[in-house]
């Protein structure tokens, strides 16, 4: 009976951590406008949208990875993964929930394209390193 | 034997411990957060202690088990202290430090008295029993502390990124593994997938808090408005 407790407590107590620590790894992005050039290149020209996540994530993995940033992709998208199952589940229910958890995987989709700018521009400069040695 | 995935694992897990104290070393971090970095050195020795334990005694040996457990006992009674000192940060500008550190201690020999109460009448080897309960307790007195000190960030409107990020990482921690020893209460088939779990929750943490002190500046300031699910 305790340990029940204990894990209905510790279960919801996870899911308000790690939602709060994903918005706080989304939300300094949020504010960082998308280049010209990763517009042009994911047709991203007004705000991101959820259904976008996987084409933007499939041009990220085409871009010379940058070690530093490999464990905040796996966690965002983990984040997606589990705000699409609260959206076929507990959304039925609570409505309201629907809207909340489209407008987030948004949010994730404007994240993984600010990222794909990062390495986009870290790719040129590599490759300007390579022509200038 | 724990197998490949245990030892690269293993050697992930003291690698990133590691890490923390290098990347607040280089990002002048040692000192504001001490009791966070003292854990996170405390810890990777207490990892070498162990691979030297298991490679000496094998992993099923008493001494290996003794050692694992006490050291557990001993890491969380650390984390608890470096929790504590988040709450010390959080609390510095109202001069209720004082009263934080007298309230962690006393928590702290009530969870003590509360795990001895539980295990002298149930068994035999008492004091390895109570190192046991004792740290599964304040796995969970840690989870509820952590969520009111971020209850406490929230009303207090804290703006800091770096210490946003380091208590929330702790509260993914704390959660994780006090779900994981309730899951092996009650059923006890799940303890060989804890055994895969554990290792793997205890790598979240440093690589989060290295993440917290490498990429996040001090001066990071973040709406934690914008961060509560619930307000």
């Amino acid at each position: 009976m305790m340990a029940a407790f204990i894990l209905v407590c510790s279960v919801i107590f996870l899911l308000q951590f790690f939602i709060s620590y994903c918005r706080s790894l989304i939300a300094a992005s949020v504010r960082e406008p998308l280049s010209q050039e990763v517009q042009e290149v994911t047709g991203l020209t007004r705000a991101a949208t959820e259904e976008e996540f996987a084409r933007v994530v499939q041009l990220l993995q085409l871009c010379p990875e940058r070690p530093e940033e490999r464990g905040e992709i796996s966690l965002i998208r983990t984040y997606f993964r589990m705000l699409g199952v609260i959206r076929s589940t507990i959304a039925k229910i609570v409505p309201s929930l629907e809207r909340w958890a489209s407008a987030e995987r948004g949010q994730c989709t404007h994240f993984v394209a600010v990222v794909l700018g990062r390495r986009i521009a870290f790719s040129r400069n590599l490759f300007a390193q390579q022509i200038s040695g | 034997m724990p197998g490949l995935f245990g030892y690269v694992v293993w050697l992930l897990g003291a690698l990133l411990e590691a890490a923390v104290v290098v990347c607040a070393i280089k990002r002048k971090a040692l000192r504001p957060y001490l009791f966070l970095n003292f854990y996170m050195a405390a810890s990777f020795l207490v990892t070498l202690g162990r691979y030297y334990m298991f490679a000496h005694f094998g992993l099923a040996s008493s001494q290996y088990v003794y050692f694992y457990f006490y050291t557990d006992a001993l890491l969380t009674i650390i984390l608890y202290f470096a929790l504590t000192s988040l709450f010390s940060r959080v609390f510095s500008e109202m001069g209720a430090e004082q009263y934080v550190k007298l309230g962690a201690v006393l928590l702290l020999g009530g969870t003590a008295v509360f795990s001895y109460a539980v295990v002298q009448q149930s068994s035999t080897k008492l004091v390895t029993h109570f190192v046991f309960e004792m740290s599964q307790n304040l796995y969970f007195v840690g989870v509820v502390l952590t969520y009111v000190l971020w209850v406490a960030v929230l009303k207090l409107r804290e703006t800091r990124t770096r210490l946003i990020q380091l208590v929330l990482s702790l509260g993914v921690y704390f959660s994780l593994l006090t779900a994981s020893y309730a899951l092996g209460n009650l059923f006890h088939g799940f303890e060989s997938f804890s055994q895969i779990l554990t290792p793997l929750v205890g790598c979240f943490l440093p690589a989060a808090w290295s993440y917290a002190f490498w990429r996040i500046p001090e001066e990071a300031r973040l709406a934690t408005a914008r961060l509560a699910v619930i307000r």
